[in-house]
């Protein structure tokens, strides 16, 4: 389909101190289009929107809106001249219902200055119908799912005359469900001749829904390629600038020995309500055992336990064996538990602390780190650079401080931190969060290595494809509890649905 | 929601300065970073500089008054160092800075290490208080006691007394909760109310001498337990070994901080207790250790004090004491290093005795003279959290100007 171009940008470039984060960038935008931008986090992607949409001044380069240039010095500018943004964390006000959301700052008044809410709903309501986007208007947001929020986002754009509308990383925070409906409303906004700007860096969902697909690199634009004959293959290439193994690759488990098996545990939370419930199941030498779910269902609790950062109210862990009574973190590590914690700056690492001392973090206290109580710096050091090198961790030596590592580099850290110290059990929570492709690979890479030299892996992720893919069985948790389990041949409809609570079952003992 | 609601620092360096550190210790470690060795400096000289125009604004000559400041510390003798002889004013003078510039030392660390752990130890000076308590105690008592044990035995005490005060305040934070700046302070008050009482008319360690004047002063300190003066006259305050335990101790801070398992922990702790907890270290164990350790060198520093050439204390000695307070500006200006706790301790000892011994009535109001030095250490506390202050202000100004775009920070950082 050849229809008019609505935006244009040219040799867009912006520079910060010590980097150029766009390079020249050409983009440009036709009638009804949906056009994915396609990057690893850092490529420059929300760069570029922050210029089109006003939030940054381009250094070099022009914007042309239907044909005529255009300066924007803000959001209002580029509102006015008819483009609207989703943002990936939304900007709704809580305590306020949907009605006043949208039309927050160019409401109906009654009177001059009081807001004429009937008017509001009524408006909402033709706009909602108008795009066939369903909200209850009368809806408090902080009620509302996470999916329905991003409608109103959505919506509240359109209220506002969008026309070009940028979606920034709309699916991260949905789930597959969620993430069908809204590419069900992209679809029917296109038909209305809206045009769509969709940034994302998963590919499978940009060869769904988008007509064309420009990919960043480094802040250079690489190619602009149309859907069709694009395979993400080719994307991945395009993205990473060399070839990237996207399927996992991995043989079929040979599972030996039970080497973590929990029993009947229940864990509360901080407030003291029960998180964890009557959760029972094992992981096998060799194997790795995914869990799936929504985040806040017991995951982060259940990890905790088992890893002795939180205590267990009732029930039993057993690492090799052996049941862990009065569990503690270093209990746990000497075990044999290995821990790729959740959040890698938070928990992690102590980002003010060079590469060597973070690696030292668990083994500090024992030869040949140290001595009876006397550290040996320059042992740490020696095993950082192994490690380093090992775990190909770049951007720095084992004096760098850790704060100053990129996320990929920081995950390869923790990573190899865990995995030197040899342990049974190794428990990986959302261990590829927020990094890019090639980083991504690699520790999906690592993990099937790491099974097939027999340990077992109990991976935990909100990711639904990384679950399917890493796990040779997969345990699905909703509100606390083990709401199934399957094998890695399941869809991700079924896991999406049990993840919702939309089926029950008995809780399985592996 | 695979995305974490807070943005993710990315590899540019400002996006890491501008997340809030979770922990006192990291936002200095910040500070300390942003601005390395010339804030400090730059802090230091602004203090002196306001200074200066206070002094103007009484009608005085600020440098005027600053030469009398430097020649009071005696600094002027580092032009002839070779004369050592006290009976020269110059030399005496800078004995006396460099005794108090050992005590500022110690109450220095006992801050600095704490902080270093992620605790405010406002309590120095109630550290300190109990160590003059317990030597003054020692070295009245025991006559019969060989010199050098008297010694050990007294300042052993006075440490290990600095050490337990402290840890009252570590245990609370392990146990209950309660913030070490509330309970550091109350223990304050409660060593100067133990030192009122132990002194007073009938007091239990008031000196049997002075009981019938009716005067609230301890005994005096016996020959045996004093320290050995190695510069000047022990009868009029000579510089006494004390001064090489404080040096010493600045190497032992460093050694502890970066060449033991111990303080790998203490900063681990600092810098991020939880991640501290998930490497397998006991937060709260810490917690009371290291203000155990902070306790021990204000504790250190009052058992010198006391065996090095006080001797002996009286009520009112306890009720103006504030050297503890003085050790919060020194670790500050210090940022919290050996090295800088040393040389903010030379530029406060200097001050001090500067200001009190230095000052001509004619170059300064007399009323000031006293308290210049005070001024200077509330100005060198302001400054050095303004410039804490001032890059969260920064940080701030920053994510309000992306707010009032109506946009969040950059999820992806443009590097």
């Amino acid at each position: 389909m050849e229809a008019s171009t609505v935006l244009e940008m040219r040799g867009v470039t912006k520079r910060f101190p010590g980097v150029v984060a766009n390079d020249g960038v050409d983009f440009d935008l036709r009638q009804g289009e949906v056009h994915a931008l396609l990057g690893e986090n850092g490529a420059g992607k929300s760069t570029l929107m922050n210029i089109l949409y006003g939030l940054y001044r381009p250094d070099e380069g022009e914007i042309l809106v239907r044909g005529k240039t255009v300066s924007f010095g803000s959001a209002k500018d580029a509102i006015d001249r008819g483009i609207g943004m989703v943002h990936q964390h939304f900007m709704l006000i809580p305590v306020m219902t949907v009605a006043e959301n949208i039309v927050l700052e160019i409401e109906p008044t009654k009177a001059g200055v009081l807001l004429d809410y009937d008017v509001a709903i009524e408006r909402v309501r033709d706009i909602s119908k108008r795009f066939g986007l369903a909200v209850d208007p009368t809806a408090r947001v902080e009620n509302i799912s996470v999916g329905q929020q991003q409608r109103v986002e959505i919506l509240k754009a359109l209220y506002r005359g969008a026309e070009i509308l940028i979606l920034d990383e709309p699916t991260a925070v949905l789930t597959p469900q969620e993430a069908g409906e809204l590419f069900e409303i992209i679809k029917s906004l296109q038909a209305d001749g809206t045009s769509i700007i969709f940034i994302s860096h998963k590919l499978n969902e940009v060869l769904e829904i988008a007509d064309r697909i420009t990919v960043l690199r480094r802040g250079k634009g690489i190619d602009s390629v149309p859907r069709e004959g694009a395979t993400e293959e080719g994307l991945a290439r395009m993205m990473v600038g060399r070839e990237v193994l996207l399927r996992v690759e991995k043989k079929p488990a040979d599972p030996g020995d039970t080497l973590l098996e929990v029993r009947d545990l229940h864990v509360n939370d901080e407030r003291g309500l029960p998180a964890v419930r009557d959760v029972s199941f094992a992981v096998r030498a060799g194997e790795i055992v995914g869990i799936a779910g929504v985040e806040g269902n017991g995951q982060s609790e259940l990890i905790e336990a088992i890893t002795g950062l939180r205590a267990a109210e009732s029930g039993e862990i057993a690492v090799a064996g052996n049941v862990i009574g009065r569990s503690s973190a270093r209990r746990m590590l000497d075990a044999g538990v290995g821990h790729i914690p959740e959040d890698r700056q938070r928990r992690g690492l102590v980002l003010e602390f060079s590469i060597a001392e973070n690696i030292a973090l668990h083994d500090y206290c024992y030869p040949p780190d140290s001595r009876f109580g006397w550290l040996f710096p320059g042992r740490l050091v020696q095993r950082a650079r192994e490690l380093i090198r090992e775990f190909d961790v770049r951007g720095g030596g084992p004096n760098t401080r850790s704060g100053a590592l990129s996320g990929g580099n920081q995950q390869k850290v923790v990573a190899a931190r865990e995995i030197a110290r040899d342990p049974k059990v190794l428990v990986a929570a959302q261990p590829t969060r927020g990094l890019d492709v090639g980083a991504i690979e690699y520790l999906h890479r690592r993990l099937i290595e790491e099974r097939d030299e027999g340990r077992a892996i109990l991976l935990v992720s909100l990711e639904l494809d990384e679950v399917i893919s890493l796990s040779d069985r997969i345990l699905v948790m909703y509100e606390g509890r083990v709401v199934g389990e399957h094998t890695p041949d399941v869809t991700e409809e079924e896991i999406g649905l049990e993840m919702l609570g939309g089926r029950r079952k008995e809780p399985s003992a592996a | 929601m695979s995305e974490p609601l807070a943005p993710q620092h990315g590899t540019e360096p400002d996006e890491i300065a501008a997340a809030a550190p979770a922990t006192v210790a990291s936002r200095f470690e910040l500070a300390q970073r942003a601005g390395g060795i010339a804030v400090p400096v730059a802090t230091a000289v602004l203090a002196f500089l306001i200074g200066g125009l206070l002094v103007l604004a009484t009608g005085h000559n600020p440098l005027q008054a600053y030469w009398d400041i430097i020649k009071g510390a005696g600094l002027d003798w580092l032009a002839h160092p070779t004369n050592t002889d006290v009976a020269n004013t110059a030399a005496y003078n800078f004995s006396q800075t460099l005794l108090q510039t050992s005590s500022l030392i110690l109450t220095g660390l006992a801050v600095a290490f704490a902080f270093r752990c992620g605790l405010f130890n406002i309590g120095g000076n109630g550290q300190y208080l109990v160590g003059l308590f317990c030597a003054n105690w020692v070295g009245v008592s025991f006559v019969n006691m060989s010199r050098p044990a008297h010694i050990v035995v007294g300042i052993a005490l006075a440490t290990a007394a600095g050490a337990f005060w402290a840890a009252i305040a570590g245990f609370l934070k392990a146990t209950v909760g309660a913030h070490e700046v509330i309970t550091t302070i109350m223990l304050n008050w409660i060593a100067y109310w133990i030192g009122n009482y132990l002194f007073q008319q009938g007091g239990p360690l008031q000196g049997a001498q002075n009981r019938p004047l009716d005067i609230p002063i301890s005994g005096n300190v016996v020959p045996s337990a004093r320290l050995p003066v190695f510069w000047g006259d022990a009868e009029l305050q000579g510089l006494h070994i004390g001064f090489f335990v404080a040096i010493a101790s600045l190497v032992l801070f460093w050694l502890i901080l970066n060449r033991t398992t111990l303080g790998y922990e203490v900063r681990a702790v600092g810098y991020n207790p939880a991640a501290a907890a998930y490497g397998g270290i006991k937060v709260r164990t810490n917690y009371v250790r290291a203000m155990a350790i902070s306790g021990a060198f204000a504790g250190l520093a009052g058992g010198l004090d006391m065996l090095g050439y006080q001797y002996k204390i009286g009520t009112s000695d306890v009720q103006v004491q504030a050297i503890g307070f003085l050790g919060i500006a020194v670790a500050l200006l210090g940022r919290n290093t050996a090295l800088g706790v040393g040389l903010a301790g030379f530029l406060f000892g200097g001050l001090l005795y500067g200001t009190t011994h230095g000052l001509q009535s004619g170059s300064i109001d007399p009323s000031l003279a006293g308290h210049l030095t005070e001024m200077i250490q509330g100005l060198v506390v302001l400054f050095v959290g303004a410039d804490v202050l001032i890059l969260y202000l920064w940080s701030v100004r920053r994510k309000l100007r992306r707010q009032r775009a109506a946009a969040p920070p950059a999820a992806e950082s443009p590097a």
